[in-house]
């Protein structure tokens, strides 16, 4: 029993050191950094790694399923444009939730279709995941850009931006909490004493974590996740329909994406083919700071969480240090190669 | 062993073959296999068993040829259409998913699900669970902890979960692929006792085996590979281990 405790103790360290690292960045920023430790703030991070977030959830899928998916980002901006362009369509007067759910359905099933021909062809024609998501990289970067004409499209539509950045619940001192708007017959200089909770991009991100959380540990589907990711072979032989799950796992990924896509048209009230550029790595990098393995097989939705909680909290912190923001890019990438010496160490230990 | 003869066979295969590029790996192969009856499968290596058994389990699509499963003619597109119709494998690879636990390796791709919060369908692990601790009592195997990975297992146990796992499924044929390779001299005997057990149960087993000894012990004829051909098939009272080597490897030690 005692040649197991170094692996023992590996495994849990291994298990837990994301938290503990996201706990110690947020006591180390809270120390150092004036306002960071304020509702408003950690909001704010809430508010802000949501499009991440939600791209990150699909990718863990895909990840642990041993596959890869380098096509988010711009599946994302191409969804956003579609999204922006069938918004911006839509006659005047027309209802404002009819609108957000065309944008919705839009840059939803535009976005399906990449994944759904990766899927196709990583399953069917046996080209390497990394090739194949690589050139739908291309052609969701061209079709976003030919789509748009090269341009982010605006989308003024009354009241579309208060979906992106509104809040939940509004509380104002003398008349206790407001649901969705702020308190009727506050105004001007008092609306600045009114304090939101729970900004919707962070709702909406909570939903769809705790839905792909659901579907990787309970569903059949995400068992079959993992056991593709673990010995693809065995899945087969098992029966396994591998070929199905496969154009599923790639489409959910470009329907997560897609939905991050959306979700920025209501927070930033545009569409842009580059809106997602910066989020691909972003992602890959939550997945894998989470303790998700490359290699397949294993990961949680929990651990894509955190890992998205400390790539958003080290940018937040650093800004509000005032450190230059290109030392964000630098922090991010120690982060990610310390997972995986962490990942690697843990292998060592037990094997 | 007349009376079975009368029977139909459970499972029949006629001019089976299997190329892979020009080799052609299973060239027109006939056999039969009687209910309750164990076949042991035998030749050198690359002399075709594994890829015989794995067109009859579905894994592999054949060039030629004809699957017959208790008289039907069957065409096997894919392992779970193999398993659907009652055709448990043990692989000599295993085909465990090493970062799965036992209990998920038992139950892969047929997991028994249950209602949760209303309309969704979630795997039913406690089930599973409490099925796959029956199973491995039933087969006098201790598995301490089910719920670790199968990486985390020794040799032994992780065979021990592939043999629960087509014990399961209650077979209506049972192929092993050299089930006893990886296992210990205790263990050997629990599974050359589980073919026994199947045998009982009328259930028909093919085994391949490199150990001759094995499969003196539980077979009741023995069919040769050499060279993708079927060359011989012996009931096993009627041959001796030197006849079998000699087969296995061409007759030339006869001749010399």
């Amino acid at each position: 029993m005692s040649g197991n405790n170094p692996a023992h103790l590996m495994r849990t360290l291994s298990r837990i050191w994301a938290w503990l690292f996201l706990l110690a960045l947020v006591i180390f920023f809270s120390l150092t950094g004036e306002g960071f430790f304020s509702l408003f703030n950690l909001q704010a991070i809430g508010a802000n790694v949501a499009i991440l977030l939600i791209m990150a959830l699909g990718q863990t899928f895909v990840i642990i399923s041993a596959g890869i998916d380098l096509s988010t980002g711009f599946v994302m901006g191409l969804a956003s444009v579609a999204g922006a362009m069938a918004m911006t369509a839509l006659p005047p007067g027309t209802p404002l939730p009819l609108i957000a759910l065309t944008g919705l359905a839009v840059g939803l099933g535009v976005g399906l279709i990449p994944g759904l021909v990766n899927g196709l062809i990583i399953a069917k024609l046996k080209v390497p995941a990394f090739i194949v998501t690589l050139g739908m990289f291309g052609i969701a970067r061209g079709a976003g850009f030919l789509l748009s004409g090269g341009m982010p499209l605006p989308v003024s539509i009354q009241g579309l931006g208060r979906i992106g950045n509104g809040y939940l619940f509004y509380y104002y001192p003398s008349q206790g909490l407001s649901f969705l708007n702020p308190p009727a017959g506050v105004t001007g200089v008092e609306l600045r004493q009114v304090t939101g909770i729970l900004p919707h991009p962070l709702t909406f991100a909570v939903i769809l974590v705790l839905a792909a959380h659901w579907l990787l540990k309970h569903s059949r589907f995400g068992l079959h996740t993992y056991a593709i990711g673990g010995n693809q072979e065995a899945a087969i032989r098992a029966g396994i329909p591998v070929d199905r799950r496969t154009v599923a796992l790639y489409m959910l990924s470009a329907g997560t994406a897609a939905l991050a896509g959306v979700l920025y048209n209501m927070r930033f009230t545009n569409g842009a083919a580059n809106s997602g550029e910066a989020l691909l790595l972003d992602s890959i990098a939550a997945v894998v700071i989470g303790g998700a393995s490359l290699f397949g097989g294993e990961g949680t939705i929990i651990g894509t969480v955190i890992g998205a909680l400390i790539i958003a909290v080290i940018q937040n912190g650093l800004v509000i240090l005032g450190i230059n923001p290109f030392w964000q890019f630098v922090a991010v990438g120690v982060v990610i190669i310390l997972a995986v010496l962490v990942d690697q160490a843990k292998e060592q230990v037990a094997s | 062993m007349d009376e079975q003869r009368r029977e139909h066979p459970a499972l029949q295969v006629v001019g089976l073959t299997k190329r892979f590029g020009g080799l052609t790996a299973v060239d027109n192969v006939d056999m039969e296999v009687y209910p309750g009856e164990v076949v042991g499968l035998i030749g050198d290596n690359g002399a075709g068993k594994s890829t015989l058994i794995k067109m009859i389990s579905g894994v592999y699509r054949p060039d030629g040829g004809k699957i017959f499963l208790e008289g039907q003619e069957t065409t096997f597109v894919s392992p779970l259409e193999a398993r659907r119709l009652g055709v448990e494998t043990i692989y000599q690879d295993l085909a465990l998913c090493e970062n799965l636990d036992a209990t998920a390796n038992i139950f892969l791709g047929r997991e028994p699900m249950r209602r949760s919060l209303g309309l969704l369908k979630a795997v039913d692990r406690k089930h599973m669970l409490a099925e796959s601790r029956s199973v491995l009592d039933r087969l006098d195997i201790h598995i301490p902890d089910l719920s670790r990975p199968i990486r985390e297992m020794s040799g032994g146990q992780r065979q021990a979960v592939a043999i629960a796992r087509a014990v399961y499924w209650n077979a209506r044929l049972m192929i092993m692929d050299e089930p006893t390779a990886a296992l210990g001299v205790p263990e050997q005997r629990k599974v050359l006792h589980l073919v026994h057990t199947l045998r009982e149960q009328n259930v028909p087993v093919i085994i391949i085996s490199h150990n001759l000894q094995d499969v003196f012990a539980v077979a009741d004829r023995v069919v040769v590979m050499r060279r993708g051909k079927k060359v011989a098939e012996r009931p096993i009272q009627e041959t001796t281990m030197d006849e079998l080597v000699s087969l296995m490897v061409g007759g030339s030690l006869l001749e010399e």
